[in-house]
């Protein structure tokens, strides 16, 4: 166990590396820098304040000079428009996008989990139909067009809810709504397909002929399985919603992280990208191996094979 | 009176490419204790036949068109969901042919061999667990206590088919189905599971259906033998009768198939064709196309054969045709 750890980690390291050389590339590739915008400051002033961030280095030193700044320092550096350290803008950003995403997941898995079940259990019947046309509807609708949709259809309807704002925690409820829709219609539809792949199998028809009742069947025989390919997903899609979406969060007025994703490259902030990036990545990258470890927990078969390797 | 009687069973299945008439008026009964083979070729409806009994078609597309199943005085046929469940697994339990597939892989053999014992006989679970123990010393599982523990990837296949007998047993059914339990095993662990049966068929008092295509098993652990074609019972009889004298055309080909009973070196004999399209209604023998028979031109075309009764216990379909003398 400690051995899969140790490397799954390991390997995390290296895709976090591979993330950063990609980013800092690309950062690197767009035109101009974080000064262009600034008409009124003279040629030579910027010139020293490149020079000041450590931007006139020639391009391989300055590649690695931020891994080792992060690495030996523990410093992600500062956001050279905000001049401010990215670490604290994250850390002031982050609980706002962290509150609404996991209030939109919670919501996704109470509304998709049992919509799914439900669906895969009356296969084919109008209970079916509707779950899975209404997971269309969610996958397809973007949260642009949900999200106003919310505000004028209920916000205005309902006195406790505001159109906009994150002050109360009532406010949460619209963003999370609008966040978690499509996070839910896919799980819908994971769910309903791990269900039927399991439902199909010949131990559900041991079960049967056992004289279990259905309930039991899904609950003891079905759900473990079936869960599988949700989980999966989750994880991974738990890192999505946490670092903040740009368009929900402005829509309700979320002081969130999804404003700084978009930002930070209009404004060509390269520290506060490369920072956003890996923040981002390191989520994904943990998220991924903790859904791994719950799949183990699930499936016997894969946790014989975590220990051995 | 017959422990199970089933009478002019009709399990169609209702697909989109039309009505597949599975099991197509099929009779027979099970005496108490009794080992009743039902042999066919693969699609013939032996199967479909016993699901039909427990209620484990798929409906839709499956449906139950007609006939009855008395069991114990209620018609098993006619039985709720419910009631049923209070049968299945107790009174009368089932093994599948693949126990690669046929135990839950994500859950201990614990949880899944005391389920029975549980919901049908309402014992504790300590108490579930030292029968269940008992149960899986029974059917030749070393070191029960420890390994009823494990999960059944850590088991080999004829390991699994054990604990799946353990587990159909452990309930004490009056009639056991066995579909096919020895068809995925390797042949040296079929002759175990076979001995394992018969052995727990015998402490318990246990009546089996056995259903297979092999007809040399048949020969070994049946009292009665049913023979299935295109979904119906072409002959019936007992098994001493059946192997000595058997009639139907397809009887006698399926024993010319037996491997043993060949001469060595000659080209294995296998009955040509295919069987029918069971879309299709039949109108006549069914077998007609397939007969190997001097009297083949004469098989039915224009009604279906009817079982008769041509010495005490056994019945054999009245097609003329299939009942002549084979080619030479």
């Amino acid at each position: 166990m400690l051995r899969y750890l140790a490397s799954r980690i390991f390997q995390g390291f290296l895709v976090l590396f591979a993330l950063y050389t990609i980013t800092f590339f690309l950062v690197k590739a767009m035109p101009g820098d974080p000064f262009t915008g600034e008409k009124n400051i003279p040629e030579d002033v910027k010139r020293n304040m490149r020079e000041q961030s450590g931007l006139n280095d020639p391009l391989f030193v300055q590649y690695l000079n931020y891994p080792k700044e992060v690495l030996l320092k523990g410093s992600f550096n500062y956001s050279i428009k905000k001049r401010r350290p990215v670490v604290e803008i994250i850390a002031q950003a982050f609980p706002a996008s962290f509150v609404l995403g996991i209030s939109a997941l919670i919501f996704a898995v109470m509304l998709a989990i049992p919509i799914g079940v439900i669906s895969a259990l009356r296969k084919n019947s109008w209970v079916d139909y509707s779950g899975m046309a209404i997971a269309m509807v969610g996958i397809c609708v973007p949260s642009f067009v949900i999200g106003p949709l919310l505000q004028i259809g209920i916000a205005t309807r309902v006195p406790i809810l505001k159109i906009a704002g994150w002050d109360s925690p009532i406010d949460i409820v619209l963003p999370a709504i609008t966040l978690g829709l499509a996070t839910a219609a896919y799980l819908a539809r994971l769910t309903r397909g791990g269900m039927l792949e399991i439902l199909s199998q010949d131990y559900i028809r041991t079960a049967r002929a056992k004289g279990l009742s259905t309930g039991r069947i899904m609950i003891v025989h079905a759900l473990r399985g079936g869960l599988i390919p949700s989980v999966a997903f989750i994880g991974p899609a738990f890192a999505t919603l946490i670092s903040g979406s740009f368009i929900v969060e402005s829509i309700f007025q979320v002081p969130g992280m999804g404003q700084h994703f978009v930002n930070a490259i209009v404004d060509r902030d390269e520290f506060l990208v490369l920072g956003l990036a890996l923040f981002y990545g390191f989520l994904v990258v943990i998220m991924n191996l903790v859904a791994d470890l719950l799949v183990g927990f699930l499936n016997p078969r894969v946790r014989i094979a975590e220990l051995d390797g | 009176m017959p422990l199970l009687e089933v009478d002019n069973l009709k399990t169609w299945f209702h697909t989109r490419n039309g009505v597949v008439r599975a099991v197509d008026g099929v009779s027979f009964s099970v005496e108490k204790g009794q080992t009743v083979g039902i042999v066919g070729e693969s699609g013939s409806g032996k199967s479909v036949t016993c699901y039909s009994l427990l209620g484990l078609i798929p409906m839709p597309p499956g449906r139950i068109e007609g006939g009855r199943a008395m069991f114990d005085g209620q018609d098993l046929l006619k039985l709720s969901e419910k009631q049923l469940a209070a049968i299945r697994g107790k009174r009368i339990s089932m093994i599948f042919q693949d126990p690669m597939t046929s135990l839950n892989p994500f859950l201990r053999i614990s949880t899944q061999l005391t389920e029975p014992l549980r919901i049908h006989e309402g014992l504790s679970k300590s108490n579930a667990l030292e029968k269940a123990i008992a149960e899986m010393d029974a059917v030749g599982i070393p070191d029960p206590a420890k390994r009823i523990h494990s999960y059944p990837h850590e088991f080999s296949g004829g390991m699994r088919q054990r604990v799946m007998i353990a587990m159909a047993m452990i309930t004490r059914p009056e009639i056991l189905i066995a579909d096919e339990p020895t068809t995925a095993l390797d042949v040296t662990i079929q002759r175990q599971v076979l001995d394992l049966i018969k052995t727990r068929q015998e402490e318990l008092g246990s009546a089996v259906i056995f259903i297979t295509h092999d007809l040399a098993v048949v020969s070994e652990v049946c009292d009665f033998v049913n023979v299935m074609y295109a979904g119906r019972l072409v002959e019936r009889a007992p098994v001493r009768d059946l192997f000595a004298d058997p009639r139907h055309a397809y009887t006698r080909a399926l024993q010319a198939s037996i491997p043993a009973l060949q001469t060595k070196g000659e080209k294995l004999y296998t009955i040509p064709g295919r069987p029918p399209d069971l879309r299709k209604e039949i109108a006549g023998c069914a077998f007609a196309p397939r007969c190997e028979t001097e009297t083949r031109d004469q098989c039915l075309t224009d009604r279906r054969p009817e079982l008769t009764e041509i010495t005490p216990g056994h019945w054999v379909q009245d097609c003329p045709g299939c009942l002549g003398p084979l080619k030479k």
